[in-house]
């Protein structure tokens, strides 16, 4: 078997799993710009329509730039207070010295957390959210995320935080730099791809977040994932209006893995490697 | 305080002030919730007013639990779901990772292509296979048409729908295991691989003697973490599928969701959840020894 044979055959095989990646995802935005009749005849070519979206986007009976303007809300601030008490988490734990037993539990818990299933979280959210007078309010929702997400930024700024040499840590403080100072001036600069990092990610899970959303929001805090969801249910699924707001919602997942694919890379494996 | 000097006695302050968030975000909502569903889960809650009626029922809401129809088939559905999906993840991913990582040309455009499941909403992913396996006019339906062939009632029949939300989960967290996998084996000693080609061993020999026994760490610890995370499956199951037909796809989060939440029976709900925590835990116990056989540091 000669190399080059072998080349066009690892081609070949990735490129058939790129396009089961790939094929499904296009097929489903096309829909989008179908009419519900061309969708269900079945005809492979159609004219492209944009009543699904504006139906989604304009019409009385849809929520969607609510949604979407909720979605975006809550993704921002939960990424902010997620992105900031995980960072300066992650440097108390790794470089404050505490005693090893208090990261060691700390974060031991963090991944008890991130392992158990949102749902069952939610209900007790949902409790106390009412008894705080924080339900339906995206407050709660932001707050829930932010705590969701939180043991992903641990884990992750505390890879980059490692990462920062000690010699320069130990040379501001020989200068006489407060701990604020030393974290403002030297420690987040030499953060930033790490923030960068993580916070895309910290963003695109709140943004994508269904279970925990769809239990502590209602009508007018509905986010994105909840507004799709409501296409798929009722007597009738509404098929293309269902695909041209999923087109719609992954926007922004889409322009962040192409602008920022190596951040991705780096974050989502940043715990395995080391 | 700008002006202070670093002196020994900041530093228990500082740590404290620093980790304040992080704990406090935790405490109020990761350990207090825990209390409160333990709590509610030996009670019954009825909410009137937006007040609450606690009354304490000792066990029976665990009782009633044990005897629950379907969270049984949840916890069934969702252990052979958590098993076959994360075997099919992992074989598949180790398959494109081992042949990513021989690519010279193009590593970047696979890897951006491949990530993409990850960073979509799973009620997107529950959507677009909710589209591509429709019975009338699904793009699998024309495709088997297009070769004369019968269409596939992929949701409809217990065993086949079962079977099409496991590869549903397949599509979106190969990528997950790739990922991991492939930086596993970038990271992998390249003189090893050297004296092997200067031995002249074929690359089946490789793959078997070389590759995998220093994969095994990566492998067992992916394998065992997407394990116990298939227990978080839910997204997708509720688009596609609503544990349906029958109790074909329950899985333990949509049985939490339908007793908590459709039909408000809290407690029973959070004997639920406390069930399933503990499982969970179990099983995340099984992956941390997993961890430390296959890697004593």
């Amino acid at each position: 078997m000669s190399v080059r044979r072998a080349a066009i055959g690892t081609h070949a095989t990735l490129i058939v799993a790129a396009l089961v990646i790939l094929v499904p995802t296009v097929w489903v935005i096309g829909a989008g710009f179908r009419t519900q009749i061309s969708l269900i005849s079945g005809a492979i070519a159609f004219k492209p329509n944009l009543a699904s979206f504006s139906q989604v986007l304009w019409s009385r009976g849809s929520d969607f730039v609510l949604n979407f303007r909720n979605s975006f809300v809550v993704a921002i601030l939960s990424t902010a207070i997620c992105l900031a008490a995980g960072t300066l988490g992650a440097w108390s734990m790794h470089r404050m010295g505490w005693p090893r037993w208090v990261p060691h539990l700390f974060l031991g818990w963090t991944m008890v957390f991130q392992m158990l299933p949102p749902v069952a979280l939610a209900g007790a959210w949902f409790t106390m959210a009412r008894g705080a007078g924080l339900d339906d309010t995206l407050a709660g929702l932001v707050l829930a995320h932010a705590t969701l997400n939180l043991p992903m930024a641990l884990w992750l700024m505390g890879n980059f935080v490692r990462d920062v040499p000690r010699e320069l840590v130990e040379a501001a403080c020989i200068d006489g730099a407060s701990t604020p100072m030393l974290l403002r001036r030297i420690v987040l600069p030499l953060l930033a791809p790490g923030l960068a990092a993580t916070g895309v990610l910290l963003f695109v899970f709140s943004w994508n977040e269904f279970a925990v959303a769809l239990n502590l929001t209602s009508k007018h805090t509905a986010t994105i994932p909840v507004g799709i969801a409501k296409y798929a249910q009722g007597f009738e699924v509404q098929y293309t209006q269902m695909a041209a707001s999923s087109a719609l919602s992954i926007i922004p997942a889409v322009l962040l893995l192409l602008i920022g694919q190596r951040y991705i890379v780096k974050g989502l494996t940043a715990g395995a490697v080391k | 305080m700008a002006t202070s000097l670093r002196r020994q006695g900041d530093e228990p302050a500082w740590r404290w002030l620093t980790s304040a968030p992080a704990f406090a975000l935790m405490l109020a909502l990761g350990v207090l919730p825990l209390l409160n569903l333990l709590a509610m889960s030996f009670a019954n809650v009825a909410w009137s007013n937006g007040a609450a009626t606690w009354s304490f029922v000792g066990l029976a809401n665990f009782r009633a639990v044990a005897v629950d129809p379907l969270f049984r088939a949840g916890i069934v559905n969702t252990t052979i779901f958590a098993i076959l999906a994360v075997a099919g993840q992992m074989a598949l991913g180790f398959v494109l990772a081992l042949l990513s990582s021989r690519v010279r040309h193009g590593r970047i455009v696979y890897r951006t292509v491949f990530i993409l499941p990850i960073l979509l909403p799973g009620i997107v992913i529950g959507a677009i296979w909710k589209l591509i396996y429709n019975y009338d006019f699904g793009l699998i339906t024309q495709l088997l048409a297009a070769f004369g062939l019968e269409p596939i009632d992929w949701l409809g029949q217990p065993t086949m729908a079962l079977v099409s939300v496991i590869l549903v989960d397949i599509w979106h967290w190969t990528p997950f295991c790739f990922l991991l996998l492939l930086a596993g084996i970038e990271s992998l000693p390249q003189d090893v691989y050297e004296a092997a080609e200067v031995d002249g061993v074929s690359w089946w020999q490789e793959l078997v003697h070389i590759t995998l026994p220093m994969m095994w760490p990566t492998i067992a610890v992916t394998a065992a973490f997407r394990l116990v995370l298939a227990f978080k499956v839910f997204d997708e199951v509720y688009l596609l599928t609503g544990g349906g037909p029958g109790t074909a796809t329950e899985v333990v989060s949509f049985t939490i969701y339908q007793r908590f939440f459709t039909e408000d029976r809290v407690g029973l709900g959070s004997a639920m959840s406390v069930a399933v925590i503990l499982v969970v835990g179990a099983l995340l116990a099984l992956a941390l020894a997993a961890r430390r056989r296959a890697a004593p540091a």
